[in-house]
């Protein structure tokens, strides 16, 4: 019992604010690293992008000679698109699943409460999370988008070669990583407005894969508006090596929309955690 | 030091906290006493600043809660609901909040063998009881050192030999010099473990005294008097002041008045008495007596019943 106070208290004034954020920083790696939901997650992230990879890739070199010239043509001017596309289509469903949990599961496990109290203040919590966790997925992300596209690459090259060097191709590879970089806030953010696991990862999915296809059918230029500034919509465009003739927007642009939709998104949900009871 | 003045809480249309005043000093273990419901939970979130009031302040060391630059080293608090993500190990739970105060790792090691964890520090808290969950969370109040512990229901899940220890722990920290304030929903328990109490019902501050005042004034002083004369007697003890309510035949239940005295009036009239018994009710019937009163009316005065300690409300003058 005598080792309660056996590290004596540090009675120096408090750390400076920066000193103070950079603990956070650690301490929210910490949350990160060690829980197995990461882990699994990122692993099915890496595996799932370079697995659709090769087998869309495969299928789309095996089955060429069925494409209509239409297709042909789309896909020889802006293959990384088409390699990117094939890879993160399904497997940025695991970074949405992950951002909404990375702040969920405080609130399932009641794990909030203690993060509180070592937070009053709350925001700088978030938005520690928010730096640690988007900055883990863009480094994963481009970890994998780089080998996705140099596989993806090999298996088009007979068909419709593309290098790092062409033009916009080493920023839509780059913009692979940013994209679900901020896809993660994306859910971060609906996570922390929504406090229930269930309820955020079917919001998340509604606006990632269900908005989408809904706002084409809306009619004429309004629809194509629509569907043009939908986060996810605007957001894949910094994937694609320069914009295509029916683009409303430009690759940085859409990334542009899709940043601003999530800033505006985390900006509700620091007010809420600020102004709820935990 | 602790400091409550005025604090309300409603959610929705009950009021769960209501115009609460009372102030926790150091250097002694104080018992926040209460029926389940009462707001004690709700008292203590206010004060650490997970909910917000809904009015009055709740200040440590006379800041709130929000502007505690470093707050685990000022306050360490053991909440009633669980506070910690089921996958992680207690090691990194207890790692995840230290490296948020600036706290180095051997913290963690020392704190974890304080709590008798080290067995189980790697292992993931999901799979833990609920009397280990109980000791990681004292680990994670005592992490920062502070002078200042919030302590919901702690022994809650522990064993026999667990509820020793948290209250021997309680008491070494209070004789610190550190300020323990700890819910209980159990008399008894607090009986053995608190100096000071202060006890709320319906939100509302029913006592705020030293134990040992609250026992006295809890135990009811009545007297079981048999006597084959008990006519002759409820006469003699009325005339003195006492208060008879006959209980069947010979049998009386004498209030206002202590045995020696009942039995001094007896032998005067040279009566015979068959049985002179004082009565004490259990620290635990008194609580539920006082208490019962709060749950179930909203004013104490207008209840007979609260024979027992009237109402004292004070603010913050220890």
């Amino acid at each position: 019992m005598t080792t309660v106070a056996s590290t004596p208290p540090v009675a120096l004034a408090p750390a400076s604010a920066p000193v103070r954020f950079a603990r956070l920083l650690l301490s929210e790696w910490t949350k990160l690293r060690s829980v197995r939901s990461t882990i699994a997650s990122l692993g099915l992230l890496v595996a799932l992008t370079l697995g659709f990879t090769t087998l869309l890739t495969s299928l789309t070199v095996s089955q060429w000679s069925r494409a209509d010239p239409n297709q042909q043509r789309q896909l020889m001017a802006d293959p990384v698109s088409t390699i990117l596309g094939a890879g993160f289509q399904l497997s940025q469903l695991t970074v949405c699943v992950l951002g909404v949990l990375v702040i969920t599961s405080e609130y399932t496990t009641g794990m909030i409460r203690a993060s509180l109290l070592a937070v009053p203040r709350r925001v700088p919590m978030l938005a520690a999370k928010s730096v640690v966790f988007a900055l883990l997925v863009f480094v994963v992300g481009e970890l994998v988008a780089f080998p996705s596209f140099f596989i993806g690459a090999a298996i088009l090259h007979g068909k419709a070669p593309v290098s790092l060097g062409d033009p916009g191709v080493l920023r839509a590879v780059i913009g692979g990583g940013l994209y679900l970089a901020v896809l993660g806030l994306f859910a971060l953010a609906i996570g922390g407005l929504l406090r229930h696991t269930a309820a955020a990862i079917t919001g998340v999915i509604g606006f990632v894969l269900v908005l989408a296809p809904l706002a084409q059918l809306l009619p004429g230029s309004f629809g194509k508006h629509v569907h043009a500034y939908l986060p996810s919509e605007a957001g894949h465009l910094i994937g694609q090596a320069h914009q295509r003739p029916h683009d409303l927007l430009t690759p940085w642009q859409g990334f542009g929309v899709f940043c601003l939709w999530t800033a505006v998104l985390l900006g509700a949900a620091a007010y809420l955690l600020q102004r709820r009871d935990a | 030091m602790i400091e409550v003045d005025r604090l309300s809480k409603r959610f929705g249309p009950v009021t769960a906290v209501n115009g609460l005043s009372f102030a926790v000093g150091p250097g002694q273990v104080t018992g926040f006493l209460g029926p389940n419901g009462a707001g004690k939970s709700t008292t203590m979130r206010l004060l650490l600043g997970l909910d917000h009031p809904n009015s009055g302040t709740a200040t440590i060391d006379g800041k709130p809660y929000r502007d505690l630059v470093e707050p685990l080293r000022v306050v360490g608090a053991l909440l009633e609901a669980k506070a910690v993500h089921t996958g992680r190990s207690a090691y990194n739970h207890l790692l995840v909040l230290a490296q948020t105060q600036g706290l180095p790792r051997k913290r963690v090691d020392e704190v974890i063998d304080l709590v008798g964890l080290r067995d189980v520090a790697d292992k993931r808290v999901g799979g833990f009881s609920l009397g280990m969950g109980q000791r990681l969370g004292l680990a994670a109040a005592l992490l920062g050192d502070p002078q200042v512990l919030v302590l919901d229901e702690p022994v809650n899940g522990l064993d026999p030999e667990g509820i020793v220890w948290v209250r021997n722990l309680m008491k070494y920290l209070a004789g610190q010099g550190r300020t323990v304030f700890v819910s209980s929903h159990l008399m008894n328990e607090m009986a053995l473990t608190a100096d000071h109490l202060i006890v709320i019902g319906r939100g509302r501050l029913i006592a705020d005294c030293a134990t040992e005042e609250f026992i006295a004034r809890s135990s009811q002083r009545s007297v079981l008097v048999k006597s084959p004369d008990a006519t002759r007697l409820t006469e003699l003890i009325t005339a003195e002041g006492g208060l008879v309510t006959p209980d069947n035949g010979q049998a009386l239940t004498v209030g206002g008045l202590p045995a020696p005295r009942i039995g001094e009036l007896a032998a005067r009239e040279g009566l015979i008495l068959h049985e002179l018994t004082p009565q004490l009710a259990s620290l635990e019937e008194a609580f539920m007596e006082l208490t019962r009163d709060s749950v179930e009316y909203d004013t104490r005065t207008s209840q007979p019943a609260a024979t027992t300690v009237e109402a004292r409300p004070t603010k913050g003058t220890r």
